[in-house]
């Protein structure tokens, strides 16, 4: 298997340098043959890639711990699926999954080439140059297939413990994918612009390819969340960790993205803005990527770091300098076609979004990367942690949410204050009448800034909530009238209609939703305890009782746990099993969160170890109220943008009039009906 | 009376104790929780002081007992915090002072969203500045122009 691996990654290397050096020779050429072999070395070197990443799959499956990887990332007794996992535990195994993805997309794209085969054929050699990069630093510094020297031990060092929970199965090819997907926008982009590509398909034909990356971002990013929620034991899942900041970094610069392209779709205009939005977006994937690798700054995802750092600073400069070039040579093609009617228009509030993302995404990199100025300015290191970052980042998030409110009330071009005023006037009220409910049921704002902050998410919450409930109310409405039928089918049949338009409301109904899990987080409640048999905890309106505490041991892992009764109001409502593991292989300690999670809070128990001098557990226990309303706004995230993703519904009377324009045309064209007539 | 006054002295005075130790007591937690959250384990973890969950951690238990002492030693907020610094460095501060070059990182974000709004300030009365288009000296379009002016009205309203 390594030999297999091992060529088949040269191989992918060879056709990779191929398909980018054909393609841009063909494309300079105009020699369509030469082109075609191009499109085919990489659709080749897709093969071979998967190839290689199977071969390393396999060598996991089958214990072949004379390669280095597998050795140093698996073990005999690890579950089947975490040695699949085990391609992305490490280093190069993570890299030869990003290869992969990348060809997979280079693939896509290549059997779509019809779409529009010159500007793919552009895209296709930018897609080949970037694969060529990580197939160099797989094949020459961080190779996956290394073997191991002098005797081969019998058993492997095992995963890492922290990573062998099931969301780690999919969270780190999720964010990939997100990662990975941006170099297709990024490649169109790109493309479109060095052939000086007229009009906006290139932006029609990467909205999806945006789209999806983005889903795949958002949902690799809170499973990271999650995953540090459920596993590392600390109660909470965000630590504002570099790697973290990293995610959102590209993510927040995507969204920004989605928005402005709109104002290039329909009014030709911020054109230059949505090239380097794409462009930072692409940079700032491999930036992440960087900050991960390369240890410049210290974090918790310590286990990825090593030297391969120097390649994607090279990387880094090469990208950002050929994007400079060609912007400053062919910018007189991304000339803006319309001004600016009015500040009160859906132009500028996508102006101001696009503002606030962006300052939210300096002020993210601004704290990631200060203590590597700090020390290189003052020469002492200082730490900027979760104080920092959310004492700057809440109040940009709650200017982004009030945005959210007032964009879908504005109209394109001009909107009057009188419609403004109408619009406005119930999602205030709502908005208004949530924050005083809130502060008559005991809320006070005044006593501390993060309660403050958390009143404010939750009262623009409701109001945008409102905004985003008039619009499928009214347009319902409309289409009720139109057709005789009750509200609710006219939603949903607006919704069907129009689903780019319906599909982001619901999107951003799920970011309301994550924003009122996050509002939740100043009255968390945390204890720690040493509970003997029969002994009680009191946290919150929750008493724990100590019933047992037991060992268990299998061939992977040895584990101690404590069986706790839940009472609530003197009621038994649950019996919970906090755990520590044992992972043998490795000896390493980990502990499996036990977790009670409902819609007003979770309980949250961790059993932190023995008191070495009793012998009787420690658990820690969290009252964490509203967590599960992030984790239930995503799913409406992603369900939103999957409704976006899907072709608009016509009925069939549109569709009919439709054919028979279109059919009048092609008359037309042919010559066989006169136009004008008497 | 003044068997009275004298009865209740005592009695005031322990209730003021009692209150005044009880108060004590909680303001020791709540800054306690104050001043752990303000802080960083120096395990190596990269975690806030009181959010490091290592089991057997070498310094998480040792760093919360000196934060105890120093606060029923009755240290205030700031002595507390820099007796962390004096013995750990600077980077035992979970986020940067207000001091020195370390005020740029706070300040910065805002400066740039400052800068960055009145940009787009200046940008919005700019465009809008821009010389309006003229109408038509033809108004008697075509049955294709008006198609297409209708295509495009229809594209630029309908989101």
């Amino acid at each position: 298997m390594p030999q297999i691996g091992s060529f088949t990654l040269l191989l992918a290397l060879a056709l990779a340098v191929y398909s980018f050096v054909a393609g841009a020779l063909a494309l300079h050429r105009k020699d369509d043959r030469l082109g075609e072999t191009a499109r085919r070395a990489g659709i080749a070197c897709w093969a071979a890639v998967t190839i290689a990443a199977f071969a390393l799959v396999l060598a996991a499956f089958g214990n072949d711990f004379s390669v280095a990887y597998i050795l140093h990332h698996s073990n005999r007794d690890l579950p089947i699926a975490y040695k699949f996992a085990a391609l992305w535990s490490g280093q190069e195994g993570s890299l030869l999954l990003w290869a992969w993805l990348l060809s997979t997309y280079g693939l896509v794209m290549r059997l779509r080439y019809k779409v529009d085969p010159q500007l793919t054929a552009y895209a296709s050699a930018i897609v080949a140059a970037v694969q060529v990069f990580f197939l160099l630093l797989i094949n020459f510094a961080a190779h996956p297939f290394g073997l191991v020297t002098g005797s081969i031990p019998p058993d492997g060092n095992g995963l890492n413990p922290l990573l062998q929970y099931p969301e780690m199965v999919i969270h780190p090819p999720m964010l990939y994918l997100g990662y990975v997907g941006v170099t297709a926008p990024f490649a169109f982009a790109l493309g479109a612009l060095i052939m000086k590509y007229p009009g906006e398909k290139w932006i029609h034909i990467t909205r999806r390819w945006t789209m999806v990356a983005w889903l795949f971002l958002t949902c690799g990013v809170f499973l990271g969340a999650h995953w540090a929620y459920a596993v590392l034991g600390w109660g909470g899942y965000w630590g504002w960790d570099p790697v973290e900041n990293a995610s959102i970094l590209p993510w927040l610069t995507m969204t920004a993205f989605l928005h402005s392209v709109m104002m290039q779709e329909k009014r030709g205009m911020m054109k230059m803005w949505n090239m380097w939005l794409i462009f930072t977006t692409f940079l700032l994937a491999i930036f992440g990527t960087f900050l991960t690798r390369s240890g410049v700054v210290s974090s918790v995802h310590a286990f990825a770091q090593s030297g391969i750092g120097i390649w994607f600073v090279w990387f880094l400069a090469i990208a950002f300098a050929t994007c400079v070039f060609f912007f400053v040579r062919n910018r007189e093609t991304l000339k803006s076609e319309h001004r600016l009617d009015s500040l009160i228009s859906r132009e500028s509030s996508f102006l101001f979004n696009n503002l606030v993302l962006l300052v939210a995404c300096f002020a993210v990199l601004w704290g990631t990367l200060f203590p590597v100025l700090s020390e290189w300015v003052t020469g002492s290191k200082v730490t900027v942690g979760p104080p920092f970052f959310n004492r700057v980042n809440v109040p940009i998030g709650l200017f982004l949410l009030f945005l959210t409110g007032i964009g879908p009330l504005l109209a394109w071009r001009q909107t009057s204050w009188d419609s403004l005023r109408r619009n406005f006037l119930w999602p205030t009220i709502v908005g208004v009448v949530t924050a005083v409910v809130l502060i008559a049921r005991g809320m006070k704002p005044w006593q501390d800034s993060a309660y403050f902050y958390s009143l404010m998410a939750i009262s623009l919450s409701a109001l945008v909530a409102t905004t985003i409930f008039g619009e499928f109310w009214r347009g319902g409405r409309v289409i009720a009238r139109q057709q005789h039928i009750s509200i609710p089918s006219g939603m949903v049949q607006i919704t069907r209609r129009n689903t780019r338009r319906y599909g982001g409301y619901l999107v951003h109904f799920g970011v309301i939703l994550i924003v009122i899990g996050f509002a939740g987080l100043p009255f968390n409640q945390d204890k720690e305890q040493e509970l003997g048999f029969g002994d009680k905890m009191q946290i919150g309106n929750y008493t724990l009782v100590c019933q047992s505490y037991t060992q268990d041991d299998t061939p992977n892992y040895s584990s101690e746990w404590a069986v706790l009764d839940v009472y609530k109001n003197g009621k038994k409502i649950d019996t919970m099993y906090p755990e520590r593991r044992f992972y043998k292989a490795s000896e390493q300690t980990s502990t499996i969160v036990a977790n009670r999670s409902r819609p007003n809070e979770d309980l949250y128990l961790v059993y932190t170890g023995k008191n070495p001098d009793t012998g009787r557990p420690i658990i820690k226990a969290h009252v964490n109220p509203l967590v599960m309303w992030i984790w239930i706004g995503v799913i409406v995230v992603g369900f939103g943008t999957v409704l976006a993703l899907i072709p608009n519904w016509k009925p069939p009377k549109v569709r009919a009039v439709e054919k028979a324009r279109e059919e009048t045309e092609a008359a037309v064209k042919r010559g066989t009906v006169e136009v004008g007539g008497d | 009376m003044l068997r009275n006054r004298e009865l209740l002295h005592p009695i005031q005075v322990l209730g003021i104790a009692v209150l005044a130790i009880a108060f004590m007591g909680a303001d020791v937690d709540a800054r306690f929780n104050k001043l752990g959250h303000q802080l960083m384990c120096m395990c190596g973890c990269n975690q806030v002081l009181l959010e490091c969950n290592h089991v057997g951690c070498a310094y998480s238990e040792r760093m919360r007992n000196e934060l105890t002492a120093s606060l029923e030693r009755g240290d205030n907020d700031s002595l507390a915090l820099q007796s962390f610094v004096q013995k750990y460095g600077n980077t035992v501060l979970s986020a940067p002072t207000s001091s020195g070059f370390n005020i740029v990182a706070w300040i910065m974000p805002f400066a740039v969203f400052a800068a960055a709004s009145a940009l787009t300030l200046w940008l919005v009365r700019l465009w809008k500045s821009r010389p309006v288009a003229q109408p038509v000296a033809h108004p008697n379009l075509g049955s294709d122009e008006l198609d297409a002016l209708r295509k495009k009205a229809r594209q630029e309203t309908e989101f």
